[in-house]
This record gives structure tokens, sequence and C-alpha cells, in this order.
């Protein structure tokens, strides 16, 4: 088969290239790095899709978000509606690669590239995101949690393009964060990440998401951290119990970043930092973005 | 096959012709000769072939040379006016922050990318901006005392 390259103008374009068995790169961020650490060679056809105009931009749409499949990790950094109300996807965004990978690097790569240890995947989850897959014969909306299926797998057809992601609003007084565990501050995978976005009804846990990256074959809820936090008054007891749950729910791997022993420990300790973010967040407090380098400092008390 | 395109490099044109796959890194420095940028990792890890797409920072390594196409690319061949080294490019050497020199040219051009969008960074804004590129020589004190002063010095980029 002879290597073909073409870039597309528009989404049908686009569309009739995959059709046809093309691939396609946005950023390159992860298809390149991938091809050249062996994990997969390049595709011989490749349509690139970042000239689309109409796949790009940031929307607020009735409180809630409408992500084009092109916005870039910087985009989502300094845009004020996700700083202030879906503030674990900044702190997510914020930390993935460095400025070179923030600059190019897409929402709609990192969220296909399904990795498990990808940033931005445990905020949109927790936030409810749903995936707007488009082909040639109409489209359809998946939540992420049916979209990712296992590690760097999908449950997309390859004819199907990711063209947008919508998150609903959240409810008024939520309060979210993204914390991983990192050996190095730009450039980096996390070892372990959790989310926490919690909401508080007069001083009480009124609804709560955790959820853990690089700790399962997909980042996923655990509904029993979930449930520790939910109804309790988000105190130190209640922390602890929820981020002790989050850590056992997860079935971690040992490779090169980390024995699968180490990743279980630290998921307690990462755990309980994000929680205690997202509640500060929730009650109104500053913490600054990204979380992660904010809670190398002592936050709400609790500086482990 | 290849595929032809354009490129922009430095303010010139170069129309070269170009397999699919070959990143922009390769494109630059075996199809133009520009070789100033270094491929150190080729994993997107190091930063060496670091240069800006359009005014932002890539690494080079992990970006396809054809989505260049059109676009405008600048490397560390063009920081300089002339025989003029750029004022980051004179802090650098002045406050020790060049040994070996491989990770230079990847180093300006994340300094020009940092010190275009934070004219007045402090050091800790330094020291993230630089994160993404390794120095095995330096130990990076000469490297932010660099930036830190052509900032201070006034408009470096």
């Amino acid at each position: 088969m002879t290597r073909t390259f073409a870039s597309a103008a528009t989404l049908e374009d686009a569309l009739d290239a995959l059709g046809s068995g093309a691939r396609p790169v946005a950023g390159g961020t992860d298809l390149v790095v991938g091809a050249r650490q062996g994990k997969a060679s390049l595709p011989e056809a490749i349509v690139a899709i970042d000239r689309i105009d109409t796949l790009g931009g940031i929307a607020d749409v009735d409180g809630g978000l409408r992500l084009g499949a092109l916005v870039t990790h910087d985009e989502i950094v300094a845009n004020r509606v996700i700083r202030e109300r879906f503030t674990a996807l900044a702190d997510a965004s914020a930390i993935v690669g460095s400025h070179a990978t923030r600059a190019h690097g897409t929402i709609g790569g990192n969220v296909m590239n399904a990795s498990p240890a990808m940033d931005t995947g445990g905020p949109l989850l927790c936030f409810g995101a749903s995936a707007n897959l488009r082909s040639a014969s109409g489209e359809r909306a998946l939540p992420l949690e049916q979209l990712w299926i296992g590690p760097g797998e999908t449950a997309a057809d390859p004819r199907e393009l990711l063209v947008r992601i919508d998150v609903p609003a959240p409810a008024p007084t939520t309060g979210s964060a993204y914390v991983r565990l990192e050996y190095r501050r730009q450039m980096e995978i996390a070892v372990v990440g959790v989310t926490a976005v919690v909401r508080l009804d007069a001083g009480s846990v009124s609804d709560a998401c955790v959820a853990i990256t690089a700790l399962a074959p997909t980042i996923r809820r655990v509904s029993e951290a979930e449930a520790a936090l939910i109804g309790s008054d988000g105190g130190d007891e209640a922390i602890a119990e929820a981020a002790r749950t989050a850590a056992s729910g997860s079935s971690p791997i040992t490779d090169v970043r980390s024995s699968a022993e180490y990743r279980s420990a630290m998921a307690n300790v990462i755990a309980r930092r994000a929680i205690v973010v997202a509640l500060a967040r929730a009650r109104g407090e500053h913490v600054p973005i990204p979380a992660s380098a904010a809670t190398y400092a002592s936050v709400g008390g609790t500086s482990t | 096959m290849t595929v032809p395109a354009r490129l922009n490099v430095n303010g010139a044109p170069y129309s070269v012709e170009l397999d699919p796959h070959v990143n922009l890194l390769d494109a630059v420095r075996d199809a133009i000769g520009l070789t100033g940028s270094k491929e150190g990792c080729d994993d997107s890890e190091c930063g060496a072939c670091m240069m800006l797409l359009d005014g932002k920072p890539v690494n080079s390594c992990s970006y396809l040379a054809l989505q260049a196409d059109g676009r405008d690319v600048t490397t560390v061949e063009g920081l300089a006016e002339g025989d003029e080294l750029a004022p980051l490019q004179r802090a650098l050497l002045e406050h020790g922050g060049v040994q070996c020199g491989f990770c230079t040219p990847g180093m300006l051009i994340s300094a020009t990318a940092l010190l275009r969008n934070n004219p007045d960074p402090s050091e800790e804004d330094v020291r993230i901006a630089l994160s993404g590129n390794l120095c095995r020589c330096t130990g990076y004190d000469g490297i932010v005392r660099a930036i830190l002063s052509a900032a201070a010095a006034g408009p470096a980029v």
C-alpha cells in the first residue's frame, strides 16, 4: 500500500477519507510519539483534520460546555468558564505534556487515544461528558464510560470521527479537582491520578464523583468512595474513608513508571489530596490551578 | 509516494517533496538543510528539537512535516538578526547557560515562546516552562538566570 497524506478542508472530506481507511491526525502529540516508541507504526493513509474550522471552539451552552474536538489544552486552561465551573478539567489540561504539547495537543486526541493515564479523562468522566461521533452515515453520542473499553481502545468505529465533547452544566456549589502523582513537572504522564467532584448543600456533601487514573485498564469511577462522601459533612473522617476506598477500587499494573504496590499506596494519598481540594473549592476557597502543584504545599490542613 | 509542500522557515519559503511519515525535524534538517534544531530523544521528552509553529512551541520530532504546509516555522537560526545575536542568545552566553550546546537551540525556542507569552516571568515560571527541555550539562541555573536577566533588560524577543 502506498503512503498517502491529505489535509481535509471540511468535515465531509475527513469522513470520506476515514471511510476509505485513513486515520486522523490533529496535533500529532500522541500519534507520532506512539509510532516512535513502537506502540503502533504510523498509518499508511493519514488525513489531517487540524484545518477544519468547524471542529474548534469552546461554547457555553446553558451552563454546560461544548468542546470542539480540536480545542487545545492551552485553550482549555485559558477559558474562564472552565476555570470557574469545570476546574478539574483546567487542573488536568494545565499539566498535560509541556507548553509545546499544550499548544498543539487537542482534547479530541486525548480522549480518543484512550490512555488509562490521560489527565483530562477523569474530569470529563466526572462531569458526565459524552463524545459526539460522526461518520458518513450519521452521528451518535456516547458517554465516555462507554467510549473507553480498554487501554488505548475505544468503542468508536474506525470510520467515526470525534467531532465534539458535550459536558452538562454542573450544579451550583460544586467544587472539583484533578491531582496526579508526578516525578517531573512537565512531559510527565500520571503515575497515579484522582479526580474529585463534590457538591455541598448546607454543609453536607449532596453529590460526589471520584474517578481514578492510571489505576485500572480504563479511567473509572469508584462508587464506594463516592458513597463514603455523600451525606457526610466532608470532614477528615469521611475524606479518609473515601480515599481508602478509592485506593481499594484500583487494579494497578507494574510498569517502568511504578510498581503496582506503590501505585496502590499512592492512590490513597492522591485521592485524599484531590478530595480536600475539591471540597475547599466547593466552599468557595481559592486553590490555584493546577491543583497538583498547589498540593505540594499544605492544602486545607492536609499536607500528605 | 512523496507529497509537495511549502514550508516557510525563518521567513523564507521552501518547496519540498516529503514522504507522509517524515517529521518536521527531519524535513527542516535534511530537506531544507537547517541543522540547528537537534534530535535528542525522538520521543517528545527532551525538547532539543523545539521549533515555533505559527508562533507556538512544537516538538518537531513529533509533528508530521506535511501538517506544517503553508505555516510559519521558526528555528534557532531565525532568532538572530543577521550577525547580531538576539538578547536571549547573548544572555545565555553571558550567564554560563551553554556548555555542550546540544539543548541550546530548543532551550532558546522554548524561552522565546515563554517570553512572548509572559514577558516578566518569575523564576518558577521559567523553570516550569523549561521543564520540557532537558540539559545534561549546566544544571539549569545558568539558563534560568540568563532568561530572567534577558527579561529584566527589556523586550527580549
